[in-house]
């Protein structure tokens, strides 16, 4: 059985006949895999992430064939139990270290939070733990840090900070939305190397959101890709990245400048994301995309399975004509 | 933080000066003098008249007036009321618990009701609720003051009987001054229908003057909360698996108070104006009505002086919210 399985997940803002944010959005997941998310800016990673997370506000409105979670139907569970998995079995570290973090409490105070609220440690228990969860982070000085406030902390040492509040209660999922985006080239590094030990010592299942191809083809088992709201192809690192089925992946892979070493101009794709009010009826991106057909600018495509992985194609690439 | 305070100190200076020039030419710009206020309607003897006006040193030119009032005030005298031959000072000090008894529920009352009106807006945005709260706050912030006192006197006091009209206590009762605290020193008397009577009224002047500073406070709240359940840290605290109650209160509502607190010191000085108002419409013996009287019969030192110390106590007021600030904002307290 799967860790983790969304079916035809959409998250719109204002009604339910708005358009959508995300639409039809599939995913599994299963334990102590390594999943990668990539896609433009505006693409849905993110608010994925937080509908899986509950973390949609209304206006929001989330709808989904299923959303489980280790056995458990997310869209049944009350609030309430829904709480005693997220930040427990779920938990999710942001793109902003330094906004992440609330100003006005100490570092120690924060994780105890999670301790007390989840695991119900409280006093010298919860502070011999989060000393613990802070050198498992690798955070020097661990004891010293508890009383700093987070202004005190550099951007690296703050998304270690949340990164221990995220692994706190060995959680089965840790989702990891764009955590380097913020920091340092060489700080990028080392939160990536920190994650992966944490993954591979504490065998969580890890989605990893990025506009880091290379990042996914280093870290991730499994990838997939988005556009406009969309899961557009979905696939295994090696095979994805070697033989894209979609031609947005491909012309993802083309703009990477390493790619594009000799050549005159780096290769683009044309156009814009499609916004809210303009939508194409076909497939989001015909307009685009340089094989279009006829049939593409007049019917949605839907994601069917292909080779090992799926793809929302009328037109699926082969090794031929890619 | 040293240099922060004295540069704080440094501009208490011109502001005094300030003070000082408009009470002083203010006061006597209002046609009629201290003489012919307490001679009344009769005509005045000319020679009496001038004669008064020698005595009280007010035939000087008015710059030399002025002058002579300031050489006063930095040697530390503010001199007597005309009328009372009171020093300013000792009335001033005997009077001045009153205002802050009525000062501090009205705060309390504005506070307390402004955060949870606020808060519950903001939680609420864009309700009928939040309007409701919002449009009452709007309401409440264009009240003058002077006409709201009068509705409310005439409907619970006059219409309902809940309240007493007008003073601190019933004249029945004799409550010596300890702290000048009505509320604390009739505790003293070990009779709970004084204290009782005392809260009786207390409660119609503290909730008219706390009407702006609520409505400001509720507004101000509303706005901060809404910026800061926004923020990261807030999306932060809901993925921890917090209880809502939790990341409201916990987490959002300590950063959003930090504008609030400023907002509440600010408060300070429209509350020394609601309380000259409110104090006259209630017959408060504080030094809202202390000053108005003092105007009326045009007690220069007094109406002079007694806004000097008023104006001193707001500008302390605030210097003090700034120090709280750094209290409720780490960022800031370790900058100093």
């Amino acid at each position: 059985m799967a860790l983790l399985e969304i079916r035809n997940l959409s998250v719109r803002f204002g009604s339910k006949t708005a358009t959508p944010v995300v639409e039809g959005m599939d995913l599994r997941l299963e334990a102590g895999e390594i999943l990668g998310i990539v896609g433009e800016s505006g693409s849905g990673k993110s608010v994925t992430m937080m509908a899986l997370m509950g973390l949609i506000a209304a206006p929001g409105i989330v709808t989904a064939d299923a959303l489980t979670f280790a056995g458990q139907d997310l869209l049944q569970l009350s609030a309430r139990a829904k709480r005693q998995i997220i930040g427990k079995d779920i938990s999710m570290i942001f793109q902003d270290p330094m906004t992440s973090l609330n100003p006005s409490y100490t570092v120690g105070y924060q994780l105890g939070e999670v301790l007390k609220q989840h695991l119900g440690l409280k006093g010298s228990a919860a502070r011999q733990r989060a000393i613990e969860l802070l050198e498992l982070v690798e955070i020097p000085g661990a004891t010293a840090r508890l009383d700093a406030y987070p202004h005190q902390l550099s951007g690296g040492m703050s998304q270690r900070v949340a990164i221990a509040m995220a692994i706190a209660c060995q959680p089965k999922l840790l989702i990891a939305d764009e955590p380097t985006t913020a920091l340092d080239v060489t700080i990028q590094a080392q939160i990536m190397e920190l994650l992966l030990r944490l993954q591979r010592e504490h065998n969580m299942a890890l989605i990893m959101i990025t506009h880091d191809l290379a990042v996914v083809a280093e870290m991730a088992q499994r990838v997939c890709v988005m556009y406009a709201g969309q899961a557009v192809e979905l696939g295994r690192v090696p095979a994805l990245f070697q033989h894209p089925a979609h031609p947005y992946t491909e012309a993802l892979l083309k703009a990477i400048p390493e790619h594009s070493v000799g050549a005159a101009r780096l290769s683009t794709l044309p156009g814009i994301v499609p916004g809210r009010y303009d939508r194409p009826r076909g497939c989001l991106l015909a307009p685009r995309c340089p094989y279009r057909q006829e049939h593409c600018q007049d019917s949605r495509p839907h994601l069917e399975p292909h080779g090992g992985g799926a793809v929302r194609c009328h037109f699926p690439l082969t090794e031929a004509t890619a | 933080m040293l240099s922060f305070i004295l540069k704080r100190l440094g501009l208490l200076v011109p502001t005094f000066f300030g003070v000082t020039l408009l009470t002083f030419s203010l006061i006597r710009m209002i046609p009629g003098d201290p003489v012919e206020v307490m001679m009344g309607e009769r005509k005045v003897d000319p020679e009496l008249h001038a004669q008064a006006m020698q005595r009280l040193g007010l035939d000087q030119p008015l710059y030399k007036q002025y002058f002579d009032y300031i050489g006063q005030l930095l040697q530390g005298d503010l001199g007597q009321s005309l009328v009372s031959r009171e020093s300013v000072w000792h009335e001033f000090t005997a009077l001045f618990p009153a205002t802050l008894e009525l000062s501090i529920a009205a705060i309390l009352i504005a506070s307390l009701l402004g955060l949870i009106a606020g808060v519950v807006a903001a939680l609420k945005r864009g309700s009928m609720l939040d309007h409701g709260i919002m449009g009452l706050a709007l309401t409440g912030y264009s009240m003058p003051i002077f006409w709201w006192g009068l509705i409310l006197i005439m409907f619970f006091s006059v219409q309902l009987g809940w309240t007493p009209v007008s003073g601190r206590i019933d004249l029945f009762f004799d409550v010596p001054p300890v702290t000048g605290f009505m509320l604390i020193d009739t505790l003293y008397l070990d009779d709970e229908g004084v204290w009782l009577d005392a809260l009786h009224h207390l409660i119609l002047p503290a909730v008219v003057l706390a009407t702006i500073p609520l409505a400001v406070i509720a507004r101000m709240t509303r706005s901060s909360m809404l910026e800061v359940l926004g923020e990261d840290y807030v999306r932060t605290a809901r993925a921890k698996g917090l209880s809502p109650a939790r990341v409201v209160f916990v987490h959002a509502l300590r950063n959003a108070l930090i504008p609030v607190l400023t907002v509440i010191g600010l408060q300070v000085g429209t509350l020394m104006a609601g309380a000259v108002l409110t104090e006259t419409i209630f017959s408060w013996p504080g030094i809202g009505k202390w000053l108005i009287d003092a105007i009326s019969r045009r007690d220069y030192p007094v109406v002079q002086n007694g806004i000097l110390l008023i104006a001193t106590l707001v500008i302390l007021v605030n210097f003090v919210v700034d120090v709280l600030y750094g209290i409720a904002n780490p960022r800031i307290r370790h900058a100093g």
